[in-house]
């Protein structure tokens, strides 16, 4: 299992499109994707359990990675949510 | 070639391809009984949808920019979402049919969206309830009501005011209407938009969805589906002719509207929203005799704020400077009828809550409205009339109203000025009272279409009494000339607003009986205006 935590400095939050692209980026991975805000914790292959978590520009994230391909899964969406949330 | 006949409403010749507007009420599929078919046929409703989102998203970036498209991409990425596919999934095993399962799964996240403490996330329910809805259409077989580019003729069973406000108005050449009166409110944005309409067509909307060409001869009442070339070539030649009688009538044009004998009337505009208000001026009008403000209540879902009725009120009065602007307070009910203020549905509604009476008992209603009205009567020439007043007490508790609200503001420190308050006089009660209320009246200006329904007891909404309803029934005349007396005599003026106020054979009637002000659809004024330079009256 992997481990990492990413902050949002998205000014809007974790609102529908970084939502939805994060979605589309995690659907390919075989590992199971999970993320907690202090608002909840939500499967991140399901858009909308990921916008009800209503996470906020400040909030710290922590996500987690199970699977196969946890070592690249895990890599690619730190990337990912650096460059977009 | 087909053709057939409507009762025109408005003058013209429209040549275009037909749209039909048809009303979103079909039957539900019911469910197969078998639930691997329901997730069959909502597996490709669903396909379907990603098409049809996929295809406005393409749309939408070009037309609108990325950012609107967002919004649509928003709900391509719904259509997706692993939960909303297992609760469909769910409710189908359960037994229910695909379109129900869609729709009912849709609003069940939107309630859950709407009900989060986080203001974005709340307006993301409307997107989920779209998104659902285009897979519940699909699967009802209705594929949305879908407009063309550029301009068309609409056709419809009848077109409730909520519909009408939704419609593109600049790219409609004419309406015609299976159902409806000339005194509808199909017919009343008709005359506003100045566009050759008919209503009671007997037109079928199946043969009118497949005609490549409908054409309207408002003069005479005639449609035509495809015409032949013969016929095509009168159409044009006769909209040639009516372009060419608009433009002799543009030497009447920023002239005074006085009779021969030097009487002189003021041509004013009837309106319904603040748009109209440049259609007005466009028009030469003198002034907005009428303006409809329950517009601004209709095709939304709750209440317009004082600040939105501030904002639109403002903007009239801005347009049109000087000249006076009437507004009409909130006549809602009726024919007019909007779901979110909880009004009671009503077994004979012309009779029920409507106009000031509403306004009377509901003062969460009136207030706010009133208050806008009064704060943007710092910015132009504003006036005030209230609908439906049968009684003297309703006008003075109305007045009482009306000045505690200036009062209010004027220590709010908010600048408002005098608003002179009038009564439409749309009630026989109202007519008969005339003596009375010009007493605590600054004017009377009568609806003649309510007043006409009212006097003789013919609901002008229903097309089988055309015939009954006469707007040049004696005891009408007889009440039109007995309100300009008793304006008269107390030193206020009188006009009309209602459809007489362009009817050509009273113009001449109405400033004999002492009308000073007619107001009517902005394309009447000119001709009307010719009519009282020449008039010897």
């Amino acid at each position: 299992m992997k481990e990492f935590k990413h902050v949002i400095a998205d000014p809007m939050g974790m609102h529908a499109r970084p939502a939805g692209m994060l979605v589309k980026a995690v659907a390919s991975y075989a590992s199971t994707v999970t993320i907690t805000a202090p608002t909840g914790k939500a499967d991140a292959k399901r858009l909308m359990a990921l916008m009800r978590l209503a996470a906020k520009q400040g909030m710290e994230l922590t996500v987690t990675v199970e699977g196969p391909d946890e070592d690249k899964a895990a890599a690619e969406i730190q990337a990912f949510l650096a460059a977009n949330l | 070639m087909k053709t057939g006949f409507g009762l025109p409403v408005f003058p013209g010749v429209a040549i275009g391809p037909a749209v039909v507007y048809r009303k979103t009420e079909r039957a539900l599929p019911v469910s197969s009984g078998d639930p691997k078919v329901e997730q069959a046929k909502f597996d490709a409703a669903r396909e379907t949808a990603r098409e049809q989102l996929s295809a406005l998203y393409e749309k939408a970036k070009v037309e609108l920019g990325e950012e609107k498209a967002a919004i649509v991409e928003v709900q391509m990425l719904m259509l997706e979402d692993l939960d909303y596919l297992d609760g469909v999934a769910a409710a189908i095993e359960g037994g229910a049919a695909a379109a129900m399962a869609a729709l009912d799964t849709g609003e069940e996240f939107a309630q859950v969206f709407a009900a989060m403490d986080d203001e974005y996330m709340n307006a993301r329910s409307a997107d989920i309830r779209d998104m659902s809805r285009r897979i519940y259409d699909i699967l009802c077989g209705n594929a949305g009501f879908q407009l063309p580019e550029g301009s068309f003729l609409l056709v419809a069973e009848d077109l409730a005011p909520s519909e009408t406000i939704q419609l593109p108005r600049d790219r409609i050449l004419a309406f015609v209407t299976r159902q409806g009166s000339s005194s509808s409110h199909t017919a009343i944005l008709a005359r506003t938009l100045n566009i050759p309409s008919l209503v009671q067509a007997n037109i079928s909307l199946e043969e009118a969805e497949d005609c490549e060409i409908l054409a309207v001869d408002g003069f005479t009442g005639s449609w035509y589906m495809d015409p032949d070339q013969e016929t095509l070539a009168v159409l044009k030649e006769k909209q040639a002719e009516a372009a060419a009688d608009r433009a002799a009538l543009e030497s009447y044009r920023g002239r005074e509207s006085v009779t021969k004998s030097g009487k002189k009337l003021l041509l004013c505009a009837n309106i319904g929203c603040p748009e109209d208000a440049e259609a007005a001026l466009a028009a030469d009008a003198e002034g907005v005799g009428l303006m409809r403000s329950e517009f601004l209540y209709l095709g939304r879902d709750n209440l317009p704020t004082e600040d939105e009725l501030f904002e639109a009120y403002k903007k009239v009065a801005e347009t049109m400077g000087s000249r006076p602007v009437v507004i009409r307070t909130l006549d809602i009910g009726a024919d007019k009828q909007v779901s979110y203020m909880g009004l009671d549905q009503e077994e004979n509604p012309a009779l029920g809550l409507r106009g000031l009476r509403i306004c009377l008992t509901r003062e969460d209603i009136f207030r706010p409205q009133l208050r806008a009205i009064y704060r943007a009567s710092a910015y132009g020439n504003l006036s005030v009339m209230f609908p439906m007043v049968a009684s003297v007490w309703e006008l003075k508790a109305a007045k009482d109203l009306c000045a505690r609200v200036r009062s209010e503001l004027e220590a709010e420190g908010i600048p408002t000025r005098e608003v002179p308050i009038g009564v439409m006089v749309e009630t026989p009660a109202a007519a008969v009272l005339a003596r009375e209320l010009a007493k605590e009246a600054a004017f009377f200006s009568v609806g003649t279409n309510d007043l006409t329904q009212y006097t003789l007891a013919v609901d002008r909404q229903n097309a089988k009494l055309g015939q009954f309803y006469d707007p040049y029934h004696p005891a009408l005349l007889a009440l039109l000339a007995q309100i300009a007396q008793a304006a008269n005599e107390a030193g206020i003026w009188a006009g009309i607003c209602g459809e007489l106020g362009a009817d050509p054979k009273m113009t001449e009637r109405f400033i004999a009986m002492g009308y000073t002000e007619l107001s009517m659809a902005p394309g009447r004024i000119l001709e009307t205006r010719k009519i009282v330079c020449e008039s010897e009256a």
